[in-house]
């Protein structure tokens, strides 16, 4: 007498694969995203405009051009609606200035191939067409900190990015990155954070480590 | 996004750190508003006030009384209203230990007291340079790790 047939087995391994998946399913789990700034930002900004029934058109880095000008109550509104968002109508002039050279050197950095071509003082005073001397005093009186120093701390950032979230090795970021060595790269890391970057790597899987919840 | 000024707050027990601290922050270009605290329950109760104005940066000594420095960045890191709050740890240790142990803790900054006046100026200097940064660009937080 057969106890287990062809059938009787099958049935078996479909029961139990399917509580084993629901077991799976159960358990909590945490991914990771990642954004893109910029995409993210003109999306939400067009959204309130349309929503506020403006005729604009987007002038590429951060400006907005109105085919009406709106009185101050309209304005006014924009401003708040904006706002919401973490959007910040800039009303001075230099404010609006620096604004526009962090998201060109944004562009450098993420390896906009138009920016490729130039080097940064070039590249910047032609989009913002302004000389360089003009944007480099500007910069450091508004923010502190000079254009050179602030390409170093954007480009950083994004190693330090690459580094956790696609486990990058440094030949590969220093590559990625336009960095004539690993050497110099790793330098730079070191210079900008005090760490070196497999100290920084540990530091954060450990802290993300930390914050995963129990079961 | 626009900024006039940056808030400070310190909490440490030894006087004549707060003073240097008071000192060196003064002569820096960037213009600040600084409020000292002498142990980190003075700073604890200060920043869960109703209304109050959050400072953007917090030093911080790690060894203090009634409430040691690890005890005030654990609560700070726990509580979601603090959350943009950069912390910078200020202490006299340079343990590999204790660094790795406040970074992973939730600290931004991590500053060995400076032997000199200079040296302190130049430290805090920075710190507030980054942050200001950190307060004004699209620069990722969660990966806001400094050593001086």
């Amino acid at each position: 007498m057969y106890l287990f047939n062809d059938y009787t087995i099958t049935r078996n391994l479909y029961f139990y694969l399917f509580y084993f998946n629901r077991q799976i399913l159960r358990k909590p789990m945490k991914f990771n995203v990642k954004f893109d700034f910029n995409t993210i930002c003109k999306k939400v900004l067009c959204q309130q405009l349309d929503d506020m029934n403006l005729d604009y058109s987007l002038n590429g880095i951060g400006e907005v051009n109105l085919k009406q000008s709106p009185n101050a109550v309209q304005m006014q509104k924009i401003t708040e609606n904006l706002a919401k968002f973490g959007i910040e109508v800039i009303s001075d002039q230099q404010t609006a200035l620096v604004q526009r050279i962090k998201d060109a050197v944004t562009l450098i950095v993420n390896g906009d191939e138009e920016a490729q071509k130039y080097n940064v003082s070039n590249y910047l005073s032609e989009k913002l067409d302004y000389s360089y001397t003009h944007l480099s005093n500007v910069f450091s009186e508004v923010t502190h900190m000079s254009i050179e120093n602030f390409v170093i701390l954007k480009k950083i950032d994004v190693a330090k990015n690459l580094i956790i979230e696609h486990n990058l090795t440094l030949t590969e970021i220093a590559f990625k990155l336009n960095y004539s060595s690993v050497a110099h790269l790793s330098t730079q890391f070191k210079k900008t954070t005090g760490l070196t970057p497999s100290t920084f790597q540990k530091i954060i899987k450990k802290r993300n480590d930390k914050v995963v919840p129990q079961d | 996004m626009a900024l006039n000024s940056l808030n400070i707050a310190l909490a440490d027990d030894d006087e004549d750190d707060r003073f240097l601290f008071k000192d060196a922050i003064e002569e820096i270009k960037i213009k600040t508003k600084l409020s000292l605290f002498t142990n980190g329950k003075e700073l604890m109760d200060y920043l869960i006030l109703p209304n109050v104005i959050l400072p953007e940066v917090i030093f911080l000594d790690l060894n203090m009384p009634i409430k040691n420095g690890m005890q005030c960045l654990k609560e700070i890191r726990e509580n979601p209203k603090l959350i943009d709050l950069s912390v910078a740890i200020y202490s006299t240790s340079s343990s590999e230990k204790d660094i790795e142990e406040t970074f992973v803790n939730g600290a931004n900054i991590y500053i060995n007291k400076p032997n000199t006046f200079k040296e302190l100026k130049a430290a805090i200097e920075k710190v507030l340079q980054l942050n200001w940064q950190y307060q004004t660009s699209a620069l990722n937080r969660d990966n806001f790790l400094l050593r001086i």
